[in-house]
């Protein structure tokens, strides 16, 4: 890969620890991917926040980097693994609580916004068609490239905060035009009536182009949360981070529809649900927001849950980032979801909080989120806002 | 018998030790236990042996990118391996190496190592010795 002679100081530590370590991760990756050369990003998100999956070790990697690391482009952050504000609530202990603080705090160190959210797209960090990022955290990745239109490999959380500290990334995979290519042509031939469908969608895809870049035909409306839970889902479950659904998505128009054709039937989404599914009726855990909820998403929660009882022995999460809590809050949706005994999970979720073992049954409406629970050793239920919202009330899942 | 390989370097570095050899990829995340170096995995060749100390020889990794900070936890712990062969890396080990200062080089043709071989990585070079 060749360096410019500024990029060739950065690496022989002319501008300290963080940056020359920067530099070797993604000189490595350009090699490894032969990269050409080091391209601008216009921003990063950088997952890798939860203390739970870091542990001490991982802290004291980003403490040693915030000692002179500073991001040179707008960097937004991942979920943690607790509330930071509200963390007993939500049961997490004080040893927790104090770790996952010091990771924050090396964050804040090195001039990130502590967002924590995986949908930094809605709080802010917007990229534009075309435009070169440097990513990670798997579903945002995917609407970024998407959705959006804009270009990020799928990065893991030490070389998104490379990129932060550099401001480039190494020029290769989805970066380049010859990688965006649709490499097989997904057929839907069913409708997709609720939010969770568009999970399910992502699951039956993800299986039939495991490893491709889809090109889906046969959707004629999509969206906003819909189109959030099926990034999330499909590349969970075995897709490249990029789709182009016909119609809909930017740049499906100037991409040439795959010759291989898979189809995607009513039954495909039955057994999709079937996979996702346990056998379990009685249900401990509610938890939306896989990815974070949207406004509105937090809107119909409260439509549904308003004037009703969170049973006593069931937990409801409404997973979000805190900036769209504030509109929430405000709008007196969080009033109301509280009243009812639901609590908000901001800057965390359920993939990432140390659940394990403290709950028995999960229902919830993100795909994703039951993959992840699975980890957790908890059973799952997948269904509509509506069946959800049912069980955190009712205590059992009953989808007729 | 002695033998020599030549591969790409991922990070430069010194490593002496006994080779641990499997054919199947790894997730150092939740496959590996960081306090251990035992491998957790379900069904996987090495599963129950531990990577501690050993030059690890293995086609690449798999799994979630926090097994880069796993490794880097491992090194930490001290029960990291002392030196990395892969058949081809991929983003997570490489990261992982970089982060944890782990001598570590790709592009091998890991069959030509067995178990138990005494092996010196040395930047691009390998130096076997079989018994």
């Amino acid at each position: 890969m060749e360096l410019t002679k500024q990029e060739q100081a950065m690496l022989d530590g002319k501008e300290g620890y963080a940056v020359r370590k920067s530099m070797e991760i993604l000189v490595a990756l350009g090699e490894i991917f032969d990269a050409k050369n080091l391209i601008d990003v216009g921003s990063v998100q950088v997952a890798g926040v939860s203390y739970h999956n870091l542990g001490d070790a991982g802290l004291e990697f980003l403490d040693s980097l915030a000692k002179d690391g500073k991001v040179r482009v707008l960097t937004t952050l991942n979920p943690a693994g607790m509330d930071l504000e509200n963390w007993q609530q939500l049961g997490i202990t004080a040893e927790f609580a104090e770790k996952q603080n010091l990771v924050i705090d090396a964050f804040q160190r090195m001039g990130i916004l502590v967002s924590c959210t995986c949908t930094p797209y809605l709080i802010g960090n917007l990229p534009l068609y075309g435009e070169h990022i440097a990513w990670s955290e798997s579903s945002a990745v995917t609407f970024a490239n998407s959705v959006l239109g804009a270009r990020t490999n799928r990065e893991g959380g030490p070389s998104a905060l490379a990129a932060a500290f550099v401001g480039k990334t190494p020029c290769y995979g989805l970066h380049l035009d010859e990688n965006r290519v649709p490499e097989v042509h997904v057929q839907v031939e069913t409708e997709l009536s609720k939010l969770s469908d568009w999970g399910a969608l992502g699951y039956a895809v993800g299986k039939k182009a495991e490893n491709q870049i889809p090109y889906l035909t046969g959707i004629k409306t999509a969206q906003l949360d819909e189109l959030k839970s099926f990034c999330a889902s499909t590349v969970t479950y075995g897709t490249k981070p990029l789709f182009y659904i016909k119609g809909i998505t930017p740049g499906a128009d100037k991409q040439v529809q795959p010759k291989e054709t898979v189809t995607i039937k009513a039954e495909d989404i039955k057994n999709a649900y079937d996979s996702i599914n346990d056998n379990v009726e009685e249900i401990d855990f509610v938890c939306v927001g896989c990815p974070h909820c949207s406004i509105k998403e937090i809107q119909e929660i409260a439509d549904l849950i308003e004037g009703k009882k969170v049973k006593g022995d069931v937990e409801l999460w409404v997973a979000t980032s805190r900036t769209v809590k504030h509109l929430a809050d405000k709008r007196g949706y969080t009033a109301i979801i509280e009243a009812a005994g639901g609590k908000f999970a901001c800057d965390t979720c359920m993939a990432v909080a140390p659940l394990k073992g403290r709950f028995k049954a999960l229902a919830t409406t993100s795909a994703k989120g039951c993959f992840y629970s699975r980890h957790n050793l908890m059973k799952t239920k997948m269904g509509s806002m509506k069946e959800c919202i049912k069980a955190a009330v009712s205590g059992k899942w009953n989808s007729n | 018998m002695e033998q020599q390989l030549k591969g790409r370097i991922i990070y430069k570095g010194k490593a002496e030790g006994e080779a641990l050899v499997t054919n199947m990829p790894i997730s150092f995340f939740g496959g590996v236990d960081p306090n251990t170096g035992i491998v957790l995995e379900k069904g996987h060749e090495l599963e129950g042996l531990s990577v501690k100390n050993k030059i690890l020889v293995f086609p690449q990794g798999k799994g979630s990118t926090v097994g880069s900070y796993t490794l880097y936890r491992m090194k930490k712990n001290n029960t990291a391996p002392l030196g990395m062969i892969n058949k081809e890396t991929e983003t997570i080990v490489a990261v992982g190496a970089i982060i944890s200062e782990i001598p570590f080089i790709d592009k091998i043709d890991t069959t030509k190592i067995k178990t138990g071989n005494k092996i010196t990585i040395e930047n691009e070079n390998i130096h076997i010795i079989t018994h």
